[in-house]
């Protein structure tokens, strides 16, 4: 390595580490903020807590309350692991089915489902909000399946695009040992599917967990998912407690990074290949 | 397998296709439907014709200022954004120490929820803001350059994934060839970086504009539109059309069915775009 690119390469470093700090810096904000007391909070958001305005965790306890966080984090935990799971499991099914079914009718619900992605929720909140009400779909348990729903288009246009890459031959050499359809698809197909298993369960845990307007519309006056509960503290302008606010932010980010920490590459992976979502 | 019984073939498609219908492609029709009709509840429809497309255009300036506000801000993100995070790419494919870290810190933000980032960016802007007398809401330019930030944050990260992997899936040869050449650094990244990942640009290009146009939480946490409406953007304008006051279902519905149309153009002319190229290379 020469002198020069030494050089650059230091000048560089430097670069990126005074730009990830500034990167990070917004959180570390919120989070020192989530230990001042409420009225020192918007005026002087730069400053540290000092000792006259540090309230230690009262913030949090404040916060926890008002909103009732844990049941609204038990909610986004539940309808986030069941929604994933389900569309999991069915959009595989449908994605193996019509891919490796040859038919007109096929084609037909292939194109079906994967030009919903291309509608904007605004088209469909309204009607769809009024029918989960008629349905009786408007609770923790009714909205995974409308989950299932509004995930297939991306996930069975990403699976449908991995099973046309695995040769059929090992699929065959099952069906001729005697596997039904069914045995097929569970005992050989589904364990070869796991790569992009898991980069399905990825894009939709990152959608769902962090999804707003949908879970507002449907269930949002009885069950609080965490994004409704942040929004719900905001109340009227004037009224807002700051100090609850910031601590709820951050209670908020924690799980996110957290999961980002423990599964990096897969994440990053996997929200790449979600690119093709328009 | 080329054929199925019929019942195994229900047995695959039947739960996916029973939520999708009910969740998304009934409402869908419906929603088309409606917007050519007056109504409160979905049950109460009464047919109006085109009424409520005149409306929406005619009535007040609110959707064409949505309209404008969005396009503005498209406009400067796709910029912004690109630039940033092509510049953060280049700089993290020199295999320089700290290469992984940086990754991990830049990508970070994209993971946290729109309306989260909306309050964390609400805080600080209005904390600077504040030493002058006045906050966010105060003028419609805060709101927009406030939106611009919040949004590089969040996407400059993603769409650097996208150039690296893009920049990283050119030979090495080609750039020693150069180099052999005689060509420095600059004219290396005009001549075979750009070129190369042009792929890359239009998928990150085409990734800001549609997620620009259908921003919502963000722009909803941030400022809600205000002063006014004046920092309302199309998702939240037809949200406000619907939920805000009474007798105007219809009038959102319909605004809602130009805004699709308006997202499929876009989506449309990618795809095209990635065909033409196909078939080119």
């Amino acid at each position: 390595m020469t002198e020069r690119k030494r050089f650059e390469d230091n000048v560089i470093f430097g670069f990126l580490l005074i730009l990830a700090i500034l990167y990070l810096m917004p959180m570390l904000i919120i989070l020192w903020n989530s230990f001042k007391g409420r009225f020192y909070i918007a005026d002087t958001p730069f400053e540290l807590p000092n000792a006259q305005t540090f309230v230690g965790f009262k913030n949090y306890t404040n916060g926890i309350e008002k909103t009732g966080f844990l049941t609204s984090f038990g909610y986004s935990l539940f309808i986030t692991v069941f929604s994933v799971a389900v569309i999991i499991l069915f959009t595989s099914m449908t994605a193996w089915c019509i891919t490796r079914v040859r038919s007109r009718g096929s084609t037909f619900l292939y194109y079906l489902l994967v030009s919903s992605m291309i509608v904007p929720f605004q088209m469909v909140m309204f009607t769809m909000s009024k029918m989960a009400n008629i349905l009786h779909l408007d609770n923790p348990i009714g909205i995974i399946f409308i989950y299932l729903g509004f995930g297939a288009g991306l996930s069975v246009f990403i699976y449908s695009g991995f099973i046309k890459t695995i040769p059929r031959e090992v699929e065959e050499a099952a069906t001729i040992d005697g596997c039904s359809p069914i045995q097929t698809f569970f005992l050989v197909v589904l364990p070869i599917l796991r790569p992009i298993t898991i980069t399905i369960a990825i894009l939709n845990t990152m959608w769902i967990w962090n999804d707003y307007l949908l879970p507002y519309l449907v269930i949002g006056n009885n069950y609080k998912t965490i994004p409704i509960a942040v929004q719900y503290l905001r109340g009227g302008y004037g009224s807002q407690d700051m100090g609850a606010m910031m601590a709820l932010l951050v209670l908020a980010i924690i799980p996110i990074i957290i999961f980002y920490l423990t599964s990096q590459d897969s994440i990053i992976k996997g929200v790449a290949a979600g690119a093709v979502k328009g | 397998m080329q054929k199925m019984p019929l019942r195994y073939y229900a047995f695959f498609t039947v739960p996916t296709f029973a939520a999708f219908f009910i969740s998304f492609f009934i409402p869908f029709l419906m929603g088309i439907y409606l917007s050519f009709t007056k109504f409160t509840t979905v049950t109460n429809a009464r047919w109006v014709g085109v009424e409520n497309y005149v409306r929406a255009f005619s009535e007040d300036r609110d959707f064409i200022n949505a309209a404008i506000f969005t396009a503005k801000f498209a406009a400067i993100s796709i910029v912004t954004i690109n630039l940033l995070a092509f510049l953060l790419a280049l700089l993290l494919t020199r295999g320089i120490r700290g290469t992984n870290l940086f990754r991990t810190v830049f990508f970070m933000p994209n993971l946290i929820g729109g309306i989260v980032l909306g309050y964390i960016w609400q805080l600080i802007i209005n904390g600077v803001l504040v030493n002058f007398g006045v906050d966010i809401t105060y003028k419609a330019e805060y709101g927009f350059w406030g939106l611009v930030v919040l949004m590089n944050w969040q996407m400059v990260g993603y769409m650097m994934i996208i150039y690296i992997a893009g920049i990283q899936s050119i030979p090495t040869e080609l750039f020693e060839a150069a180099e052999i050449d005689g060509a420095n650094e600059l004219q290396s990244l005009r001549s075979i970086t750009i070129p190369l990942v042009m792929p890359s640009i239009t998928i990150c290009t085409f990734l800001t504009l549609t997620n620009s146009f259908k921003l919502f939480d963000q722009n909803l946490a941030l400022t809600a539109g205000a002063p006014g409406k004046e920092t309302a953007m199309l998702a939240l304008d037809i949200f406000n059309t619907f939920y805000g006051r009474n007798g105007y279902e219809g009038v959102g519905q319909a605004k809602a069915v130009v805004f699709s149309i308006f997202v499929a153009i876009i989506v449309l002319v990618q795809l095209r775009m990635n065909r033409t190229r196909e078939i080119e290379s």
